[in-house]
């Protein structure tokens, strides 16, 4: 069984969005099951701070030993940070991917799209778990 | 349209041990465990692991025209070794390009030929129409046997307790009969990986015991993955990616199986003979990317402008650390530190031609 848990939102493409402090700024990352599935993470291909994205629009590339996937915008915004330690230390995207593994921040446009996004549940179901 | 696939003994086993499982030349094998491909690819290098390969195809060759018969069909000289040796060879169409690659058992009474899972149907179907009137018997043996790969600097040190001979005299590509575990078995100095190692060739239905005792013993688990990318690593060649029926053993570097003077001449003999007064028009070469990418089976390859193949065999070299691949490229961009390109899904990274083996330091004794 995937650790799916009850604090975030998900997407159909295995993305995570994390809420902030801030409520305008959302954690991004992939889910459990997708870093399951893809298996050992060997690097990461991440955007700039400052570049912006349409929702579904392709943010980066995952590459794993034996599968590459993209990484897709849950909602639009603007790139405000990426997680510099994926560069040395790709495999936190395995070993914890809710926590060390985070991908970008990122500045949504407008926080209400945030509502049309998985809940746990939906994501579990969307799984098969 | 949905495919049955076939379990190999261990299916059970591999379950249980949280295997990812994939479908592999109509079997449904483990690609890895619980711990990854890495992991998994670094207890080899540095301990020992076991393969569960019984999906491979075994085909027996009995009778007084069996070393003739050989000769035939296989491109290497089986006259050149005797009982108690194997022989890396291959199975070749008329023109000289490969049905299979394979290696070659023989002993006092018989020749046992193990070729890839993939290729098994289509092998055997080659060979016995080769068989015609020769006094041989042919048998596919494949469903009988079980075959596990123990491979790794520490294999004879786990397997020494279990075994009934004395594994120090098997010598690199020399195989023997004795008891494994109390188990019937046929053992050679052999893999896929660059490391010491044997491989096993057990009954189907002593192949669960025989892991069960290996495991036991301190081998660890290790699926297709890794599999994968340590025979990447020392540049052996893959049915499907490296070699097949379009590419002949001189393009891919094997010219050192192909014995055109044996004395016999053998089905793709003339080809080849051909190819080689002419000169191979591409050569497979192992290549290093210079920037960060991983370049996969298929990606387009650029040399002066053009392309010139796709990545054959590809991948990120666990043990090196670097992005490393195989390609068919013409002669004058395939010398050791030439520069091409790979097209990394639209994105152009240098790469540049090195020696094979990628991986040197294994534990690998050919003596």
């Amino acid at each position: 069984m995937s650790n799916v848990p009850d604090d975030l939102r998900y997407t159909n493409d295995h993305e995570y969005v994390q809420l902030t402090d801030d409520p305008d700024v959302v954690n991004i990352g992939v889910t459990d099951y997708a870093q399951g599935e893809l298996g050992d993470v060997v690097f990461l291909n991440l955007p700039s701070p400052g570049d912006t994205f349409e929702a579904h629009q392709a943010f980066g590339t995952i590459e794993a030993v034996k599968a590459v996937a993209d990484l897709y915008a849950p909602v639009a915004g603007e790139v405000v940070e990426i997680n510099g330690d994926l560069d040395a230390d790709p495999a936190l995207v395995n070993t914890d991917p809710y926590g060390a593994g985070w991908m970008i921040r990122l500045q949504v446009d407008n926080p209400s799209d945030l509502e049309g996004l998985m809940s746990p549940d939906d994501y579990r179901a969307h799984i098969g778990e | 349209m949905t495919e049955t696939l076939r379990h190999t003994p261990l299916y059970d086993h591999h379950v249980a041990l949280g295997a990812k499982m994939v479908s592999f030349a109509g079997y449904e094998m483990p690609v890895q465990y619980a711990d990854g491909i890495l992991e998994e690819h670094r207890a080899v290098r540095e301990d020992c692991g076991i393969f569960d390969v019984s999906h491979m195809g075994e085909f027996e060759v009995t009778g007084p025209d069996r070393n003739a018969f050989v000769n035939r069909i296989a491109c290497n000289d089986v006259g050149a070794i005797g009982p108690g040796d194997v022989q890396y060879s291959a199975i070749l169409n008329e023109d000289g390009t490969f049905i299979d690659d394979c290696t070659v058992y023989r002993y006092d009474d018989k020749i046992m030929l193990v070729v890839n899972a993939a290729n098994r149907a289509k092998a055997w179907e080659h060979v016995v129409a080769q068989k015609k009137g020769t006094n041989i018997r042919l048998k596919d043996i494949s469903d009988d046997v079980g075959l596990l790969a123990v491979q790794g600097p520490r294999a004879e040190a786990i397997l020494k307790p279990l075994a009934g001979m004395s594994l120090e005299a098997i010598g690199y590509y020399r195989h023997t009969s004795g008891q494994i575990a109390e188990r019937g078995c046929f053992i050679s100095r052999t893999g896929y990986t660059g490391e010491d190692g044997f491989e096993i060739y057990c009954r189907a239905h002593d192949t669960v015991a025989l892991w069960e005792a290996i495991t036991g013993a301190g081998a660890k688990p290790i699926g297709l993955g890794a599999r994968d990318s340590l025979r990447l690593e020392m540049g052996y060649a893959l049915y499907g990616n490296d070699i097949d029926h379009t590419i002949s053993p001189l393009e891919a570097g094997l010219g050192w199986i192909v014995k055109l003077d044996k004395g016999t001449r053998f089905i793709g003999s003339a080809a080849l003979q051909a190819e080689k007064d002419r000169g191979v028009t591409r050569k497979l070469v192992g290549f290093k990317l210079l920037e960060r990418g991983i370049p996969r089976h298929g990606y387009p390859v650029i040399a002066g402008g053009r392309q010139a193949d796709i990545v054959r065999s590809g991948g990120q070299s666990p043990s090196l650390g670097i992005p490393i691949g195989t390609t068919l490229l013409p002669p004058a961009y395939a010398g050791i530190g030439s520069r091409f390109e790979v097209d990394c899904r639209g994105k152009l990274i240098p790469a540049e031609v090195v020696k094979r083996p990628f991986w040197t330091r294994g534990s690998v004794k050919k003596r």
